[in-house]
């Protein structure tokens, strides 16, 4: 058959079924289970087409786009009344499946229009696309590189979810894996030369735990560090002000600290420096000192200034936990003796508040200031500690107590075994 | 009368035994006994409520660390006026959060956690915001309660 | 007129002197039992004592009971001590309770014509377990509540008027702060009164009808209440005095853990050690047995072992060696080695 003819052929059985179909629908109420699209030519017809045209119509009424009103025609273009295939003539629009290159226009058509979008959210931003072209995908995507992420890369298409939709694969906690699908493609890496290892490394890191593992939802993703419309790997200069987005006094420790000028001129990266990227650990003690896995070790000899202080850091944190565990092992034996330490249990807790401020304090590198934090520490794990020697003090008083009542019980005792002697028996 | 002396000597040793024994054993008890009647200076501390202070030792615009229920919580008197009670314990690594005069609102000194006069996060790093409790004046004392 | 004479118009307290000094205590192989109704007397009066002392500080009521044990563990002056010899006198208590029972059951001192003295004695021995039960959950600690919850289902499985009566006891549908109410209420007012007016007879009885004699056969030796037998009892009172403040001291009673409605039952509620023999009982059973559910069965079996102990004179009636004697000796020997092998497993096999 003729390609002519087969087109006659499914005009007229699609005109058929969009007749009936229609007029079924106004004779009996569609079933209220499946939200059903529009009634709209194209769904219409692309359902019983079968196979790769039949694919867009199917899911589309969980489409966000479709929710608020919007048909196919506001992407594709052409007519969605006319009954055949004059539908889809690019008289009437129709422009049919956009080029990767030409979705920022599709999109931006109503994204970049404020007056448009704070119909639907009047909080929605509008420079998405505006973003995108200075993002390293929108800059390629601008020099004829059709391979790299462009709209519906990230947000799916057919149906388009809200970014609030749980199955939208950039929901927050699905980010990660949606990026990943091409930055820990090898292959597809290969013509580009960047790493592949982000994803993996991401996900053994402490955000990495807390997003995909304990699914806490302030625990950065990809996007919140890279940014997304306008993904760009953070300058060595910015480092700081993208972490400080949560770690905000770590960044104003940082940046009054003699690192930042220091870093600047060897072109050092601010806080993934000592902490890394993409497999950001739970930071430790360790990292402080003058050997490894100390981080200061990495620029600093141990006899020199740098190296010395960090010692004095080390050190000043390790006297602080070793007194605040000290103690806190005083309060838990007088405890499990039978004690109450509610009484130390404030100026203990006050204690490893300090250890915490102290840790904090020492990326401002003010040895004056970590110190003071760790000393008033220490003062305050003394006085837990004090209160569980008291509680075991007092243990030791009942004992001595025990040992003079059963004096006393042993001495009466031997004066009734006395009497019984004295007085006739059986 | 004669008595063979070592039988007097038993039992008048008998009988010094058990009065100095009896002696004994009263103090013994009775000792602890008038120490338990005596009430402890501490005022007795329930789980549900706590006198936190008394009308106007807290000046208006500042804020006080006390032990509820075993863990540290504070009282904020605003500038408004009223009295606010939470937990002080940070919900990011769990330092004791103080008031601060000069914001106007709760603040961690640990990592810059900042807390609104609702216990909700404002900035920072806390991932939840501070468990509130109910705050009732009665009399001259300022009551902190734990929501039932 | 002296004081004596003055007193004696008054009291005619020469009367019960003269009775005391006739009153005597036979001398027999097995004469140690004659002291576990002392012992058991006892330890009921230093549970008075630090019962009363422990009511000047405790509060019945789900938001305080935890915090009021708390604080006379802790900041009450030699509160701690109180209320350990109070745990401990409780448990020691119910251990001599049942030793007196089965002391005066294998002597046979329940024949004619003390019959009502052992009725009131077993009667005695149940409100021991209810004291220990209603108190278990006074300091409204985790393990205290859910033990609770799972000794009043227990009850709930009483035929026909099970429910009505787990309500009534739990105060409600749930082990609640109204369940509290009701344990506090019961352990001190209710089963005071109970015990006060049993114990009376009880001891009335004892002197009324004397020292039992395990039998008639042997030289009949006994030795005098005043002064040889009031002796060698207060030494052993003593003694019990010496254990129980070292146990106080070396092993105070644990507070454990507010109590959580909501919190999901901790692994291995078990409860108080007396109870675990019919716990564990329970827990053996076959969930259904003959159209039954198998805690009910378990239940009716209890309550019938129960009615068996009260009525033990009228069941065993013959004087001597007879046949019934010789069952009832094999029947509560096989009672008593059950309780402690069910103790056992229970605790071997949580």
């Amino acid at each position: 058959m003729p390609d002519r003819a087969r087109w006659c052929v499914i005009t007229a059985v699609a005109g058929l079924l969009w007749f009936f179909s229609t007029g079924l629908a106004a004779a009996a109420p569609a079933p209220q289970t499946v939200p059903e699209p529009p009634s709209d030519g194209c769904i219409t017809c692309h359902r019983n087409l079968g196979g790769r045209l039949a694919a867009p119509a199917l899911k589309i009424a969980d489409d966000i786009h479709v929710r608020r009103g919007f048909t196919c025609t506001a992407c594709h273009g052409g007519d969605a009344k006319a009954p055949g295939m004059e539908a889809m003539d690019p008289k009437r629009g129709f422009v049919g499946r956009p080029k990767p290159a030409d979705l920022p226009a599709v999109c931006g058509k109503c994204h970049s229009s404020p007056e448009i979008m704070r119909r639907f959210n009047p909080r929605i931003p509008t420079d998405e696309v505006a973003r995108f072209q200075t993002s390293v995908h929108g800059q390629k995507l601008s020099a004829g590189d059709q391979r790299v992420a462009t709209c519906t890369s990230c947000h799916g298409v057919h149906p388009i979810l809200a970014v609030t939709d749980s199955r939208s694969p950039v929901f927050p906690s699905s980010v990660p894996a949606t990026c990943a699908r091409c930055h820990a493609d090898a292959a597809y890496m290969k013509p580009y030369g960047i790493p592949i290892t982000q994803y993996a490394e991401y996900k053994t890191s402490v955000h990495g735990e807390a997003l995909l593992g304990r699914g806490s939802k302030q625990a950065p993703a990809c996007n919140d560090c890279h940014g997304n419309h306008g993904a760009v790997p953070p300058g060595v200069d910015s480092v700081a002000n993208v972490c400080a987005q949560c770690h905000g006094s770590q960044r104003d420790l940082f940046t009054r600290s003699p690192h930042r000028a220091a870093f600047e001129s060897m072109g050092l990266p601010q806080c993934t420096a000592c902490h890394g990227n993409h497999q950001i650990s739970r930071p430790s003690d360790e990292m402080v000192g003058t050997s490894p896995p100390a981080v200061c070790a990495q620029c600093h000899q141990a006899d020199s200034k740098g190296g010395v202080a960090a010692k004095v850091i080390r050190t000043a944190l390790e006297d602080l936990k070793q007194s605040t565990a000290a103690a806190g092992d005083l309060v838990a034996r007088a405890e499990n003796a039978g004690m109450d330490m509610s009484d130390a249990k404030l100026p203990l807790s006050d204690a490893r508040t300090q250890l915490i401020l102290a840790r904090n304090l020492a990326h401002g590198l003010s040895l004056r200031e970590v110190q003071s934090a760790t000393s008033e520490g220490v003062g305050l794990s003394r006085k837990a500690a004090d209160l569980g020697r008291a509680g075991l003090a007092e243990i030791e008083f009942r004992r001595r107590g025990l040992v003079a009542a059963l004096v006393v019980i042993a001495v009466l005792s031997l004066g009734l075994y006395l009497k019984t002697r004295t007085t006739p028996g059986p | 009368m004669v008595r063979q002396p070592l039988r007097v000597t038993r039992r008048s040793l008998a009988d010094l035994l058990l009065a100095a024994g009896l002696a004994g054993l009263a103090g013994t008890v009775l000792y602890p006994l008038v120490r338990y009647l005596i009430p402890p200076k501490v005022k007795e501390v329930t789980a549900g409520s706590i006198v936190a202070a008394k009308v106007g030792d807290l000046p208006p615009n500042s804020g006080k660390i006390l032990l509820f229920g075993g863990k540290p919580a504070i009282l904020v008197h605003t500038s408004q006026g009223t009295y606010k009670a939470f937990t002080a314990v940070c919900t990011h690594l769990a330092c004791t959060v103080q008031y601060r005069p000069d914001f106007g609102h709760i603040w961690c000194a640990c990592h810059d956690g900042h807390f609104d006069l609702n216990g909700q996060v404002i900035g920072g790093p806390p991932p939840r915001p501070l468990a509130e409790f109910t705050v009732t004046v009665k009399g001259t004392e300022i009551v902190v309660t734990r929501p039932a | 007129m002296g004081i004596g004479a003055w007193l004696e118009d008054r009291l005619r307290w020469r009367a019960a002197d003269a009775f005391l000094r006739h009153k005597t205590v036979p001398v027999t192989r097995h004469g140690y039992v004659y002291y576990f109704g002392g012992i058991t007397l006892f330890l009921f009066l230093v549970q008075v004592v630090t019962g009363l002392l422990l009511l000047m500080y405790y509060r019945p009521t789900a938001d305080a009971a935890h915090e009021s044990v708390r604080f006379i563990m802790a900041r009450v002056q030699f509160g701690w001590l109180v209320r350990s010899v109070h745990s401990w006198t409780a448990n020691l208590m119910v251990f001599w309770a049942f030793a007196h029972m089965f002391g005066a059951f294998f002597v046979r001192a329940y024949r004619r014509p003390r019959e009502m003295t052992w009725i009131s004695g077993a009667l005695l021995l149940f409100i021991t377990l209810a004291f220990g039960f209603t108190g278990y959950l006074l300091p409204w600690n985790t393990l205290a509540y859910f033990a609770t919850k799972v000794g009043t289902e227990i009850v709930g499985a009483v035929p026909l008027i099970g429910h009505p009566l787990l309500v009534l006891l739990r105060g409600g549908e749930d082990v609640t702060e109204a369940t509290l109410s009701r344990f506090f209420g019961i352990h001190v007012a209710i089963l005071p009164a109970l015990t006060t007016m049993v114990l009376g007879l009880h001891l009335f009885l004892v002197q009324l009808h004397g020292m039992s004699r395990p039998d008639a056969r042997g030289p009949a030796r006994s030795m005098a209440f005043v002064p040889a037998f009031v002796l060698r009892e207060a030494m052993v009172w003593l003694l019990i005095t010496g254990v129980l403040v070292t146990l106080a001291v070396l092993l105070p009673w644990p507070v454990g853990e507010k109590a959580d409605p909501l919190a999901s039952a901790p692994a291995g509620i078990r409860p108080e050690w007396y109870f675990v023999f019919m716990f564990h009982t329970l827990k053996l059973i076959p969930s259904h047995v003959l159209g039954l559910e198998g805690e009910q069965l378990g239940v009716i079996a209890f309550m019938l072992a129960a009615a068996v102990v009260l009525a033990v004179p009228l069941l065993v009636r013959d004087d001597g060696a007879g046949r019934a004697s010789r069952v009832a000796a094999a029947v509560g020997a096989f009672g008593a080695l059950y309780m402690i092998g069910m103790t056992i497993l229970g605790y071997l096999r949580p």
